[in-house]
């Protein structure tokens, strides 16, 4: 009944062999895209921007703050489905992707931190504030690390990863109201200047930077993401007959 | 042989629980010393100024029991998970949600409860004002539920590795987040006049929705831990 919606090569690539040469055949193209369209953001952003009017060029580190915390939630958001994918249908690729995201998402979730906290140097004074944004995000590393954290105490890796991909749909739960709670309890960040509904109060000069950061981003994610599955399905598959053949260097790469 | 009924079962697990708590009467002890020294160290760290110690006392007593629920957290489990009871818990007939919410319960009243009972003191230690106690307390007793229910799925999660109790910290931090802000809100609101009635209001119905969803969320968690 299912396979009449979805398409079967959709199922195929559920499959750790057929994902693993998919995901080798892909990788390099999008990094390709992430430092192509990376430098594109980075000039339009450095370079051709105008500077702003109030904050002159140390505005310019949104470029890599703001993909990074889009990017932070983002991956959260593809951890927690696949984390709900890999505990309800046991698909052995989804805890493979959720338990890989990780990492990624909490790296992007640091570079939002430091670069932000770099930023509130000359803008706000100081490092670091306790404002609501600024904790939410800081709250964010947190719960990316209890599930990095719980993965890996476990003997057993697809245990641990079904144990942390309970844990990261609690924090699908806790994100919405930890922002809410330390929104009611103190807030200082400047509020989103760019939305999907009604007209953004950002130039054009700098927004377009901006989305193709974003989309530079989003390839870097899954070309590091491919590689990690890649090197992550080989290990969980050690004993099958597809890594052997890999292993002893025969035909496909 | 008919399973013994619901009530009988929930009964039975949670005089069993208590039993084992007051057998070890000693282990209940701890936390409360653990509190009492913790906020003994507030003034000779921050000076004894009653203005100073007035302003942060909520707080303090605030983290400090929460903290002392922590160290006891990891204990929830781990008899039951060492003799295999645990393992016979999910097993049995009756619902497990069911059981490990009396765990749950048992475990409030054997460490939190004591917590509460000396929150006063602690509280009095640093000068705060005699009115504000009664929204400390109240802060304090719907809130304790909540970080014993959201400790209980992490424990249950951590139920089959080896012992972490820095990794519990890290997992509870962010979920217990929320918890104490509205918790301390309602105690700093109380102490400066103004109304304190919306946040307590906010942590009873937080109270309502997890004390239906934990146990559920921590049977899930378990039978995750458990099965290899």
């Amino acid at each position: 009944m299912m396979s009449k919606w979805i398409p079967l090569w959709l199922h195929k690539l559920g499959s750790p062999p057929t994902f693993y040469r998919f995901a080798g055949t892909l990788r390099p193209w999008m990094l390709a895209l992430a430092l192509l369209t990376g430098a594109i953001a980075l000039y339009g952003g450095l370079v051709m921007a105008p500077a702003d009017y109030q904050q002159g060029d140390a505005y310019r580190i949104i470029f890599i703050h703001v993909p990074s915390a889009w990017m932070s939630l983002f991956i959260y958001g593809v951890m927690g489905f696949a984390a709900f994918l890999a505990l309800v249908w046991r698909i052995k690729l989804a805890e493979v992707v959720a338990m890989e995201s990780a990492p990624i998402g909490a790296a992007f979730t640091f570079i939002t931190l430091v670069t932000g906290s770099l930023w509130g140097k000359p803008m706000w004074g100081t490092w670091w504030t306790w404002d609501a944004r600024l904790t939410s995000e800081l709250v964010l590393l947190f719960l990316y690390l209890g599930v990095i954290g719980l993965y890996h105490a476990f003997e057993d890796r697809r245990q641990g990863a079904r144990a942390a991909a309970f844990l990261a749909l609690i924090g699908i739960i806790n994100v919405p109201i930890v922002h809410f709670s330390v929104n009611w309890w103190n807030t200082l960040h400047q509020g989103s200047t760019i939305r999907l509904l009604g007209p953004s109060t950002i130039a054009p000069g700098m927004l377009w930077p901006l989305l193709t950061m974003m989309l530079a981003t989003k390839f870097y994610y899954l070309a590091s993401l491919f590689g990690r599955v890649r090197t992550d399905l080989l290990d969980l598959e050690s004993g099958k007959d597809w890594v052997r053949t890999i292993a002893t260097g025969s035909t496909h790469q | 042989m008919n399973p013994p009924g619901l009530t009988t079962a929930c009964a039975a697990m949670l005089r069993r629980d208590l039993t084992l708590a007051w057998r070890r009467r000693g282990d209940i002890a701890m936390p409360v010393l653990y509190a009492l020294i913790v906020t003994m160290l507030f003034p000779f760290a921050l000076g004894p100024e009653d203005t100073l110690l007035q302003r942060i006392a909520g707080g303090v007593v605030l983290v400090t029991v929460l903290l002392a629920m922590l160290l006891a957290l990891d204990a929830m489990f781990s008899s039951d998970i060492e003799d295999g009871s645990l393992e016979q818990l999910v097993l049995a007939p009756q619902p497990l949600a069911l059981m490990l919410a009396m765990k749950i319960l048992a475990h409030w009243l054997t460490t939190a409860l004591p917590l509460i009972v000396i929150a006063p003191l602690l509280a009095g230690m640093l000068h705060l004002p005699t009115a504000v106690m009664p929204v400390l307390v109240l802060a304090l007793l719907l809130s304790t539920p909540m970080l014993s229910l959201l400790g209980a799925i992490l424990v249950a999660l951590t139920a089959g590795t080896r012992r972490s109790g820095m990794l519990l910290a890290l997992m509870l931090l962010p979920l217990c987040v929320p918890v104490v802000i509205f918790a301390a809100g309602a105690v700093a609101a109380s102490q400066q006049g103004l109304p304190w009635l919306t946040p307590i209001a906010w942590l009873g119905a937080a109270l309502v929705l997890l004390l239906v969803l934990a146990p559920l969320a921590c049977a899930a968690a378990l039978r995750i831990a458990l099965d290899a």
